[in-house]
């Protein structure tokens, strides 16, 4: 019997490019962070509470985590598809992968912003 | 000089076992290739792949030392003893250093690799401008000898669903080439997750390349050409 292989899903570059995008969100924040730890050097809760109220800030650090969660996103559908042979376990990984993402990025809009 | 060559006749062998084996070469002995000579004619049970013996025909692919390559232009004097001999990894073993390649090349077909053109041939020859023709160096010299593909970790996990590196060069070689028209049905072919991006540039392709060609910056081309359709 041949054994026929169905490809062509037709995406691809999208995720390939928005790793790369996600990975540059990241890398200028965690500059960012650094260079405002090194200059503002915020020392106690007072300090880095007075930081997270700027409006600004969140939304850069909202930024960063939506960056972050997309970039693991790609990395571990990645490695399912090298390692994970079987169709129904890979889809439901990547489903448990996808609500435990969705989650956390709820979860860190309700930390940013119950910073009063 | 001293050799352990891998051994396996799957119609016999319940598994694969390293024959070591001791060879008084001659001053003549100058590639690797010359020594497995010498060897098979103690030892003619010992299969493998030979053909052309000057690094053209891509038949002598294996994996030397732990590295891939062409046993015909592997100098016996960079080697260090024990030689190891083992197939080359990834592909179904048919008898000792010789492997399956129907994977590798069911691949290489599946990027269509001949020109595509609609237009009626004239009467002698496509012309390209010597730009153009500038273009297709560094891709058209593969000989399909499988070093790179068989080296490349995404190619081991999912060979039936990545082309591999090979095929991707070829892939570009067509995209490359100003007589071929199918540039389109080419990227569309290719845009998909497990036939070009499964390649996370690991560039082990690069590094074995025996004719010194450069599949990852083929596959980096591909990648630009479609982000330059898209955006
Ligand atoms: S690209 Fe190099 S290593 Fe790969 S098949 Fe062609 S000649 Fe062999
Ligand atoms: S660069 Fe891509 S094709 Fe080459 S070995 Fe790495 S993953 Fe494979
Ligand atoms: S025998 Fe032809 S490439 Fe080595």
């Amino acid at each position: 019997m041949v054994k026929r292989i169905p490809v062509g899903a037709h995406y691809g570059l999208r995720d390939w490019l928005a790793q790369r995008v996600t990975a540059i969100v990241m890398a200028v924040y965690s500059v960012l962070m650094m260079l405002i730890v090194l200059i503002e050097r915020p020392s106690n809760y007072g300090t880095w509470k007075a930081l997270f109220s700027h409006q600004w800030f969140r939304l850069a650090s909202l930024l960063f985590a939506l960056s972050l969660f997309w970039h693991a996103w790609i990395g571990v559908r990645d490695i399912l598809m090298d390692y994970v042979k079987s169709t129904a376990v890979r889809l439901a990984l990547q489903i448990l992968v996808i609500l435990a993402l969705v989650a956390y990025a709820l979860w860190s809009v309700q930390i940013l912003w119950s910073i009063q | 000089m001293k050799f352990r060559i891998y051994r396996y006749d799957p119609e016999k062998d319940t598994k694969p076992t390293m024959k070591e084996y001791d060879v008084a070469l001659e001053p003549t002995d100058r590639m690797l290739l010359d020594a497995l000579v010498r060897i098979k004619s103690m030892d003619d049970s010992l299969s493998l792949r030979r053909s052309c013996r000057e690094g053209v025909c891509g038949s002598d692919a294996m994996n030397i030392n732990g590295k891939n390559g062409l046993a015909c232009i592997t100098k016996l004097a960079d080697l260090k003893e024990p030689v190891e001999l083992r197939p080359l990894p990834g592909l179904p073993v048919i008898r000792d250093l010789i492997v399956d390649m129907s994977q590798f090349f069911k691949q290489y077909h599946s990027i269509k690799p001949y020109l595509q053109n609609a237009e009626p041939a004239p009467e002698k020859e496509r012309l390209q401008s010597p730009t153009d023709r500038l273009e297709l160096d560094g891709l058209y010299e593969c000989i399909l000898c499988a070093c790179c593909s068989t080296s490349c970790p995404s190619f081991w996990w999912n060979p039936d669903k990545f082309v591999g590196p090979a095929g991707l060069l070829a892939a570009y070689r067509f995209i490359a080439d100003s007589r071929d028209q199918a540039t389109n049905d080419r990227l569309d072919d290719l845009e998909d997750p497990y036939r070009l991006f499964r390649c996370h540039s690991i560039m082990n392709c690069v590094d074995v390349c025996p004719k010194g060609l450069n599949p990852t910056r083929a596959i980096g081309k591909i990648k630009e050409i479609m982000i330059k359709r898209m955006v």
